[in-house]
Order: structure tokens, then sequence, then C-alpha cells
């Protein structure tokens, strides 16, 4: 399988909203062992002058990943997702996720490399909160770089 | 409690934590996150893809080391910026039932650079398992009032 040279460029429109539930929130948080009050109790949250429970600061990869999943399963990419591997990955907040927010990713392709029979990509999602009528307001830049392995690789 | 910028210089450590991770640790981030590559729960899968048997997800390595950074910072939303890069995979071990975690990560972090007109700290984590750094570059950035 050959990885499409042609993916450098292309964007992929935001398709769905996700919602930002406490309750997912607290999950997370739990699930990567974060302590912090402000990610469990709403008292705790409004006390540092937040409306509501705020996500840890790697939460919008939840986001980020199921944008990344429109390119790693659009046939035309040629990507085997069982030769993916995580390179890196970058979180630029322009604010915090909180509780409540309702989120959208464009997801955009910025580079498509040939490494040994495979190739490192690097997608960016720029995540956005919906606000009243067609307003956006930019939370999350997250760029990460996925290297597929060629074959003996 | 925050941190106050004057009183803070590059190089300073800023403390460690050690994170014991567990296969049901693993399962827990793959609920939470969505990501249920079987590369993290399932030895016969993992193995068959030439890795050395289940590995951690490298998100879940990223996520549970900046906690450490939260938590001195203050406040999460203190955290603007974070980014690492993933070098080598975290083996977690079968100990189900044991009670024992099936690895451990060793984080730790020093200031490594102060910007005082954007009022913000660069945190460099150091973070090890199996005596191997299992991130680069882990850098978080932290705005400071």
């Amino acid at each position: 399988m050959t990885i499409n040279p042609d993916l450098q460029g292309r964007s992929y429109p935001a398709v769905e909203v996700y919602d930002v539930g406490r309750e997912k929130i607290r999950e997370f948080a739990r699930a990567v062992k974060a302590t912090h009050p402000a990610h469990f109790d709403v008292e705790a949250a409004k006390a540092l002058g937040h409306t509501d429970l705020v996500a840890p600061p790697t939460f919008a990869i939840i986001i980020a990943q199921r944008a990344d999943a429109q390119l790693i399963e659009d046939p035309d990419a040629g990507i085997d997702f069982s030769r993916v591997v995580h390179a890196d990955q970058r979180f630029t907040h322009h604010r915090p996720i909180i509780a409540g927010d309702r989120l959208v990713a464009e997801l955009h392709v910025d580079g498509v490399r040939a490494m040994g029979g495979g190739a490192m990509i690097t997608t960016r999602s720029e995540i956005f909160a919906l606000g009243s009528g067609d307003s956006r307001e930019p939370v999350t830049t997250t760029t990460s770089s996925i290297l597929v392995r060629g074959e003996g690789q | 409690m925050s941190p106050s910028f004057n009183e803070l210089s590059a190089g300073q450590e800023i403390g460690i934590r050690t994170i014991e991770v567990t296969r049901t640790d693993l399962v827990k981030y793959a609920g939470a996150s969505g990501d249920f590559n079987p590369i993290h729960w399932n030895e016969a899968f993992a193995t068959s893809v030439e890795l050395p048997g289940v590995i951690a997800h490298g998100m879940f390595t990223m996520g549970s080391a900046v906690q450490l950074v939260t938590d001195w910072a203050g406040d999460p939303a203190a955290v603007v910026d974070f980014q690492t890069r993933f070098t080598k995979p975290v083996l977690v071990t079968d100990t189900t039932g044991t009670g024992q975690p099936g690895a451990t990560i060793e984080v730790s972090g020093t200031i490594g650079k102060l910007d005082a007109d954007a009022g913000t700290a660069r945190v460099d984590l150091t973070v090890i398992s199996a005596g191997q750094k299992v991130l680069m570059k882990a850098q978080a950035l932290v705005k400071l009032s």
C-alpha cells in the first residue's frame, strides 16, 4: 500500500459537534490519573474563575483523533492503520476547554513525507467552540505526526 | 497556590511524580479517549505486529505526565501549550490480579525558559520508564500571573 502524495494540503471540514460533558471531563481526568480539583469539582473550577469544570490539557485529543479518523479511513489516502505509529503531538490552547462547550474540528493535512517504504504525515486540527448564531471561537490547535511504517519497517 | 513569575529561575525543579500503570489503566484510557487500537490491550495482536507486548498509548503517557505541571501551576487552564515526541514505547506487562504495576513511569520537571514579556514559563519534562526516556522534547508552556 502506498501513501497518496496528493494528500498534502487537503482539508476535511468539521462534520460533527462534540458536546463536552462534566462526566466525560471527570472520566478522562481519572484515566490520565489527574488529581486537580478543577477537573472534578465545579465549585473548585469556579473559584479559579472558570464557568464550569476545566478539561485536562490533552483532552482535545478525543476531538482531534475523531477528525484524524476521516483521513485514516479515507480509502483514497492509502493508510494502513495497523502500521501507524504516533510520532509527535502538540496542543496549543487559545482558551481552556470547559464543560458545556460545543466543539467542532477542521482537519488539515500539512505535510506528507516519504520515509523508507512508509511516510510521515503531519495533520492539524483547528478546534472551535460554537457560539450563538454562526459564531465560532478558536479553542485549541492540535498538530500531530504519524509514521505509517512501510513493509519490513 | 500558583507560583509567582518573579520567584522562578531557569533550571529550577518543579517536582517529581511516579505513575504506576496496569493493563486495567490502559483499558480505562482506551474507553475515555476512544482509542481502541488493540496494541494497547491485546498481547497476541501486539506481538503479531512486531511489538514486544502490550504498550501504553503515547497519549496516556503524555496526558499523565502533564499532571505534575497542572498541579504545580495551580490551574489546568494555565497550561497554554504542551508538546512532545514519542520516542520509546512503554511496555506494560500483565499483572492483573496481583496488585502490582505492569510498568512505572517517572516524571520530573524543570523550568527550561522564562519569558517575562509573555509571562510564561516553559517546563521541560523528563519522562522515563524501564530506564529509557519515553518522551523527548516534552515541553509545557505555563502562563503565570
